[in-house]
């Protein structure tokens, strides 16, 4: 027998996250290391055990391995509960047949079985793509208060970006009349954070009939919502005015690294009263020697550093050399940067090692064109050879080779 | 496959005496230790590298912070359905009672008897190290001692009742001597024991019927020749926590590139308790080096030459040099310290100037604002 739970929260982890290329060759979006010692899983796990939320299902598609093996029993998050707790919900072969999960919509379907068990009121559905604190409780609070049928998260977005984001268009009451995908031409700046509670009795008679819709591309943006609308279900908007950044896009992934450094983005880290869990690597505190030159940055345990770091974030065991630079970059676990190799605004992936006296990217305003400029990526594992360089903008997966200077 | 099945058992108030300003409100054991480690940190894991899977940690008094560092064993892997980690507090409230390291193990006799084990493996954790309990066992099967002690060649630490022993060209232990503190290089146990179970469990059966409770000297020292003892010499960096100076060196030590490297080898990790702390931040006019900082550090000031604990904050236009600041100290703006030793939570506030020296360093009680 499985304790009701009145709210259950499934995440959705399957997504590739393509536009971050080379750092999600081998590992899903959500599990995408972050600010020194997160992955972005960690954001809605910590909001869900920290909003008093015992039981979440994370649907798993693309590269489930390092996402599965990190979220393991779930015990960081506090999540390893004895019937609640973290379920990871691949998808998987049924008598009929089997199917990946179509559309978000549908992936929620496929684990219909595994919501029903808890017999809950409601339903919150996340995905792992996001940066933000977010007390789901007061949003829960909002949405019964609303008497709602389906209550969407929105962000008051600048009225220039509109455009890129769904937009909700709303009445005084902030209830919902008109949801627009990516408008043209927005009528309002109210965009969905992708974080949606229903009603779960209103939520699956709404799932099995968008099941079995043939032309229906079992998606929650494209699809369910509209539907509900249409059919005038109660659909509230509720306002979140905190930090939150999708960080779907290499540009993106890097600004929000650096947000962090920036005391006047409201995104603390070290707030006691709403940690953001993860799992640790367990090693010795960073050391520091005599040549260091560590300004505005953030550095993770089992650091080694000798050389200079600025306004950049440093994950674990990441060792910098005498002589090294590191400027405005992030340097994900088990990076080595060798003597008097630079680094400027750039992303390196777990486990790079940048040879002696090797460039990688540029700085901006060391460069003629700008439109030639960008943030640099370079993928996990890949070796750069003594002297190489990597120009700005590059999305370097394979090593590249030592360059012998002319005597 | 070993062929051996060992358990472990730590002493964690041993030597609680050797420094009385940290030890007033905790253990020798939960004595916190470079940067995020309690010197229990270094046993435990020890033990656990060593494939021991079975842990028994003996408390007398002021246990409290070693019980919330060790929870459930989870961070050493010793949450486990078999074996596991043991908390084993004193039987009797009564202070006088306790008589040595006899007395303890004939309280937790009924642990002894239960476990499967053939070997037991006895530490204290005084000596801070990073060794190798699969070879000292290894040593202990070869020579088919009754017990095996393990010793370090060097200046002995002055501390009371430290056994300096005398061996024979096989290591066997011909003399010992209880308590001799003299300038010169002899060879000292670091309080850590390998013997047969079931050879402990009747060697303190008739100790306690004897009346005798001193394990060294009623023991060991006075039965060498019916009991075989061997030594097994420790070859790798063993630092002696004796005093508060001992304490404060053995930390500031381990800004030394070679001691990092013995104490932290890559393949024998050191595990601790997680506390999930964000990582460092370093401000616009942090200046820190030669320094080792732990997560959750806030540092905006000028560190040199000292080791910092998780969650301490460091103001803007201070001065740390030599110290050991441990967890969550809070060090405001324009303040100068040199070789102070900040126990737990303290607060330094605006302007504060305070300076030991290497030798002595200032102690800053837990708790205390200056």
């Amino acid at each position: 027998m499985f304790r009701k739970q009145e709210c259950v929260a499934m995440l959705l982890a399957g997504g590739q996250g393509s536009r971050l290329y080379a750092l999600t060759r081998h590992i899903a979006k959500p599990a995408v290391p972050y600010g020194g010692k997160y992955r972005i899983i960690d954001f809605p796990l910590s909001n869900c055990v920290n909003s008093g939320i015992e039981t979440v299902g994370v649907l798993t598609q693309y590269q489930p391995l390092e996402l599965s093996d990190y979220i393991g029993s779930g015990q960081p998050w506090d999540l390893d509960r004895m019937d609640a707790g973290v379920h990871i919900l691949p998808p998987y072969q049924r008598n009929k047949g089997a199917d990946w999960y179509k559309g978000t919509a549908n992936a929620i379907y496929q684990n219909l079985h595994f919501i029903e068990r808890y017999n809950p009121e409601y339903v919150l559905i996340l995905s792992g793509d996001h940066i933000y604190k977010m007390n789901y409780d007061e949003m829960l609070a909002a949405h019964k208060e609303n008497n709602a049928d389906c209550t969407i998260a929105v962000l008051d977005v600048p009225k220039e970006e509109a455009s890129r984001f769904g937009i909700l268009n709303t009445n005084g009451d902030g209830s919902v009349y008109e949801f627009e995908e990516k408008p043209k031409e927005p009528k309002s700046t109210l965009a969905s954070m992708g974080i949606y509670i229903f009603t779960w009795e209103k939520l699956r008679q709404y799932l099995i009939a968008d099941e079995a819709d043939p032309t229906s591309a079992n998606d929650f943006g494209k699809n369910v919502l509209p539907a509900m609308l249409a059919a005038g279900e109660r659909m509230f908007a509720y306002r979140f005015d905190g930090y939150w950044k999708d960080v779907g896009t290499i540009d993106s992934l890097w600004e929000a690294n650096l947000d962090l450094l920036n005391p006047k983005v409201p995104l603390d880290l070290s707030d006691p009263s709403w940690k953001i869990y993860s799992r640790n690597p367990g090693m010795p505190p960073q050391y520091l020697s005599a040549t260091a030159q560590v300004q505005n940055s953030m550095l993770t345990e089992g650091c080694s550093i000798s050389g200079k770091v600025e306004y950049s974030v440093i994950f674990a065991g990441v060792t910098v050399e005498e002589g090294a630079e590191i400027v405005d970059s992030i340097l994900m676990p088990g990076v080595t940067v060798r003597k008097g190799a630079k680094v400027y605004y750039s992303i390196l992936a777990e486990d790079v090692d940048v040879g002696e006296g090797a460039q990688i990217g540029e700085k901006p305003e060391e460069i003629a064109n700008l439109s030639k400029w960008g943030i640099a990526v370079v993928a996990s594992g890949v070796k750069v050879g003594k002297g190489a360089k990597v120009p700005a903008k590059a999305m370097q997966e394979t090593d590249v080779e030592e360059v012998i200077a002319n005597a | 496959m070993r062929n051996y099945t060992a358990m472990g058992l730590i002493f964690a108030n041993m030597h609680d005496d050797a420094v009385p300003e940290c030890t007033a409100i905790r253990s020798m054991g939960s004595l916190p230790f470079g940067g995020r480690y309690r010197l229990v940190d270094f046993v435990l894991s020890n033990m656990v590298n060593a494939g021991i899977s079975k842990v028994g940690v003996i408390t007398k008094s002021n246990y409290q912070s070693m019980m919330d560092h060790l929870g459930s064993g989870k961070a050493w892997d010793l949450s486990r359905k078999n074996e596991g980690l043991f908390f084993l507090p004193p039987r009797t409230s009564d202070d006088a009672a306790y008589q040595g390291r006899i007395r303890s193990l004939a309280d937790v006799m009924a642990f002894l008897r239960r476990s499967k084990e053939e070997l037991v493996i006895l530490s204290d954790c005084h000596m801070v190290t990073s060794m190798d309990y699969g070879a000292l066992v290894q040593r202990h099967i070869e020579t088919d001692a009754d017990v095996t002690v393990a010793y370090r060649r060097g200046t002995v630490p002055t501390l009371t009742d430290i056994p300096i022993l005398r061996t024979d060209a096989k290591d066997r232990v011909t003399d010992m001597l209880i308590g001799r503190v003299n300038d010169a290089e002899e060879c000292y146990g670091i309080g850590v024991y390998v013997m047969r179970k079931d050879w402990l469990i009747q060697t303190v059966n008739e100790a306690v019927a004897r009346n005798l409770y001193h394990f060294e000297r009623d023991i060991l020292q006075s039965h060498l020749q019916e009991i075989a003892v061997y030594g097994y010499e420790v070859e790798s960096l063993v630092m002696p926590i004796y005093s508060l100076s001992s304490y404060y060196a053995a930390n500031v030590a381990l800004l030394d590139d070679a001691v990092r490297a013995q104490l932290f080898p890559s393949r024998r990790p050191v595990y601790t308790k997680v506390r999930d702390c964000a990582p460092v931040q370093y401000g616009l006019h942090a200046q820190v080096t030669d320094s080792l900082v732990a997560d959750g550090a806030k540092i905006d000031g000028t560190v040199k030459n000292s080791i910092i604990f998780r969650g301490v904050n460091i103001g803007r236009d201070t001065l740390i040099e030599n110290c050991v600041i441990m967890q969550d100290v809070t060090v405001a703006d324009r303040c100068s310290l040199t070789c102070v030793v900040a126990d737990k939570n303290a607060v330094f506030r605006e302007g504060r100037t305070l300076q030991g020296f290497d030798t002595y360093p200032v102690y800053i009680a837990k708790n205390a604002i200056v």
